[in-house]
Formats: C-alpha cells, structure tokens, sequence
C-alpha cells in the first residue's frame, strides 16, 4: 500500500510542479502549486510526521497560496502569450548551463549515497508534535530562533517598503 | 478476521452517521434561522409547508434541483464547476476528528466500547484549522471564475477577511493547547472533565471557558468572521455586490455553496464546545445529547448575532481584526502562558 501510496503522490507532485511553469494563465499555475504543495504534504503523513503535514496545509495550502491568488486576482493578470520558446541566444544558453550544473549536483548526491543497509528504527513518538517541539526547544533551538529573526526582518522591510509609498 | 470486518463497519457506520446527521443539520439550519429571525422580529416566518413549516428545507431542497443549472458563457468552466465543490467538501470532512459523544457498546451490541469520535488523530487541532482554511478557495475561485465584477469583489474580500481572522483565532486556542498540552482533541475534552468549586459552594464544570474567557470570545467572534456571517458578511453583502461570490450560481451549486455555510456554522460551534466547553461531557444522561445541545446553543447565537447586529464597513472590519483581536489574541496566549509557568 505505501510504495502505491508514494508513486502516487509523487507523481501527482512532479506533474503539477511541471504544469505550474507550464501553465499561461497565473490563476491555474497557483492552483497546480496548491495541488503540489498537497501531495508533499501527503508525502509527509507517509513519513510518518503528522505534524509536519499539519503545518504544510495549514501555512502553505491555506495561508501562502490563498495570498498569491489574492494578489493575482487583484491584478486581474490576463492570459499571458510569452512565445513558447524564448528567441534570445543569450537567454538559452543560460538555462542550459544552468540545467546541465543542477543535473551534475543531482547525479553527484544520488550517486554519492549509500542505501543504509537496514531502515533506521522510528523512534517512540517520532513525528508527534510533542517530540517536534521537543527538538525545536532543545537541538534546534539556535537555527529556530535564527529564522524567526529573518521572518521578522522581512516583515519589517516589507512595512519599510510600503511606507514610502504613503508619505 | 471477525474483529477486522467489525471495525470496518463501525468506521463506515459511524462515518455515515456523521455525514447524514451534518446533511440535515445543514438543511434544517435554515428552518431554525427563519424561525429564529422571525421570533426576533415578531414574524411568524415559514408556516405552510407541513406543521410549524418543518418540511419547508425539503421543499426548497427539492425545488433547488429542479431549476435550470445556468452556466453563464464568459466563465471559466472547469474552475466555475470545480467552485462548490471546493468549498463544501473542506466544510464536511473537518468533522472528522471533532468528539460527539464518550464511549458507546450500541445497547450491549459490541464487544468492546468505542469511541463516538470518526478518528483521533495526534494533530487534531491543526487538522481542523487546516482542512477550514482550505474552504476560502471555493469562495476565492467562485468569485474569479463568474467573471464578474462583483463576485470577483467578494472572492476578493472573502479571502482578506478569512486570512486577517484565521491568524487571531488560531491564537485564541493557544491559551487552551497550554492549559491542556495536548493537541489530540479526545486529551482536551478529558481536559475539561470533573468539577470546581467556586467560592467551595458553587460547582463549576472545569470547561475551558471560564480559564479562558478572552479566549472563547476571540475564538467565537473569528469563528463569525470566518464562516462569513453577519455582522462580518462582507463577501455577499447584498447592497453593495448583488450576492458577492455567488451571484452567477444557480440550482443546486448554488446549494452548495449554502452547504457549505452552514457545515461551517455546524464545525465552528463543534470546534468551541469542545476545546471551551468540555465537548460531549455532562453531568448525566448520554453525552451525544451533551454535544448537540451544545452546540445548538452556540448555532442559536450565531443567528442571534445575525438578526441583531448590522454589518461592519469594510475598514472597520479589517482595523477590527488586526488592531483589536489580534494584540487581544497575542495577550491572552502571553498571560496564560505566565501564569502557567507561574503557578
């Protein structure tokens, strides 16, 4: 049933990721990355982490993305006809170079990883919320913290931004 | 193999259960709120339709299949089929995890008790507050997909006002997670169990409420917002957008999105009995009974709240949810985490 489980929903994320670049009209694109966003959050409940997949529904599928649709509409952002294929040499040769260093990373980190030779045994609780905040108050407090200071200068920017514009 | 099959129809069962009995809450809340707002306002509200008008959904319910299902043809199709849909299934299935009643042997007919509660999951609460906030979509993208200019304002307005909103009810419950560390919604309801002593004469059940009373008003005044009711009905206010949202609707998607409306009224009001009311827990008699009464009482209230107030004016509203519930909500979550620690 897992293994089922998996392929499905990492199909379903892989296609809807493609389709979101893909897709002409920014209203269905945000879509598929909600429908993306989803299927990772059902790859997390196969991982057992419930609480991960909680906060995935919760910040990306129900916060995030409802913000990129707002700010979508509220533009009323028409059917986009960029050519199919960008005529620009420079633009190509860019997005191959680029492509062809991602493929080299991908193949050095599959090929470098071992298979571990038995599943690691989930520990009691692992993936409960009380285990996760456990880890993010004692091992991971230092990164914890790092982050919300980041999110709090972003917010502060944000606000420094749009102040200008009302004085 | 016996026990297997047992536990698969009891799920199934209790699965059934809960989405009928949701179904016709739905359809019978619109009896209850015209017999309510006529009561207030000295009416008599529907009478023809069987005794008291009580088949009076029915007739509606039938009448709403039989209309034309007018698709108007600027729209787009896939996302304006898709609309209702999206926002009643989020409605029903946050009914998952909620509690309705202890433990049960159908009169003897089990072996063993089980638990009235589809499923008891370690993220409850998130699971609740997640599966609701994907309900804004149905709304969001009705309003986008009629192409229309005053369904695409109340698309617009429904999701600033659920997103403004769901942040300080989120909030709200903080202060109940900490008094009862655990976010399994079955742990917050055995929480709540026992009584207290005021004074040590009064008895007072140990509900949530009255440690957190800031807490359930927050709770229940975004919970308001958040189901789009009156005085916070901005998405379809009739005098500025014709209906909002679902102007183009018609028939039975036009149902839905009523449905959905009211599944959401009937999982908030569930949602506050149990994390400030002590759910399904009673002094005697069978806990289901416990449970609805609850929270009808709290559906009663939303319907008071429609018939009495007038509508916020789109600024206030939002000055309202950021300047007001929001710091309200964050001091509350900070006093009761103090006075845990304290204490």
């Amino acid at each position: 049933m897992e293994p089922i489980l998996f392929a499905g929903l990492a199909a379903v994320a892989a296609v809807s990721g493609l389709l979101v670049i893909v897709q002409r009209h920014a209203v269905y694109a945000a879509l598929f990355l909600i429908i993306t966003m989803g299927s990772l959050a059902g790859l997390y409940v196969l991982l057992e982490a419930h609480f991960v997949w909680a906060v995935q529904v919760l910040v990306y599928a129900g916060a995030i993305m409802v913000l990129f649709l707002f700010v979508i509409m509220l533009l009323n952002l028409p059917r986009e006809d960029v050519p199919w294929a960008p005529r620009d040499l420079r633009r190509i040769v860019l997005a191959a170079s680029l492509s062809v260093v991602l493929l080299i990373e991908l193949a050095l980190v599959i090929g470098l990883r071992t298979a571990p030779a038995k599943e690691p045994a989930l520990s009691l609780g692992f993936g409960t919320t009380e285990m996760v905040g456990r880890l993010l108050f004692t091992k991971f407090l230092f990164p914890f913290e790092i982050t919300s200071v980041i999110l709090l200068i972003a917010i502060v920017g944000a606000m420094v931004l749009a102040q200008k514009h009302f004085r | 193999m016996a026990n297997m099959l047992e536990t698969l129809v009891i799920m199934v069962l209790k699965i059934g259960v809960v989405f009928g009995v949701l179904l016709l809450v739905a359809a019978y809340m619109t009896w209850i709120e015209r017999k309510v707002i006529a009561a207030i306002q000295v009416r008599w509200g529907p009478t023809r339709v069987g005794p008291f008008g009580l088949l009076q959904p029915i007739a509606d319910g039938i009448k709403l299949f039989f209309k034309e299902d007018l698709i108007p043809s600027q729209v787009d199709r896939t996302l304006f089929l898709l609309a209702p849909a999206l926002s009643v299934v989020p409605a029903m299935i946050a009914f998952a995890v909620i509690p309705f009643g202890g433990t049960t042997t159908a009169f003897g007919l089990l072996s063993h008790p089980v638990a009235l509660q589809i499923t008891d999951i370690d993220v409850g609460v998130l699971y609740v507050f997640g599966v609701t906030s994907l309900g804004v979509y149905g709304i969001v993208l009705a309003g986008w997909s009629s192409n229309n200019k005053y369904s695409l304002l109340g698309g617009l307005r429904s999701s600033a006002q659920m997103i403004s909103y769901e942040l300080s009810m989120g909030l709200a419950v903080v202060g109940v997670l900490i008094l009862s560390s655990s976010l399994r919604l079955s742990e917050i309801v055995l929480a709540q169990a026992g009584v207290s002593w005021l004074f040590g004469i009064i008895p007072l059940p140990k509900w949530f409420i009255f440690g957190q009373p800031l807490g359930f008003l927050i709770f229940f005044v975004c919970a308001l917002a958040e189901t789009n009711r009156a005085p916070f009905d901005l998405p379809e206010a009739e005098t500025e957008l014709v209906a909002g949202f679902h102007s183009e609707y018609s028939s039975m998607k036009f149902a839905m999105f009523f449905m959905a409306e009211y599944a959401n009224m009937a999982t908030a009001s569930a949602m506050a009995t149990t994390l400030f009311l002590g759910g399904p827990s009673g002094p005697f008699g069978p806990s289901p009974v416990w449970f609805v009464g609850k929270v009808f009482a709290l559906l009663f209230i939303f319907i008071w709240f429609r018939a009495t107030l007038p509508r916020f004016r789109y600024d206030q509203l939002m000055t309202f949810g950021w300047k007001r519930m929001l710091p309200l909500a964050l001091a509350n979550a900070a006093v009761t985490a103090i006075l845990v620690a304290v204490m």
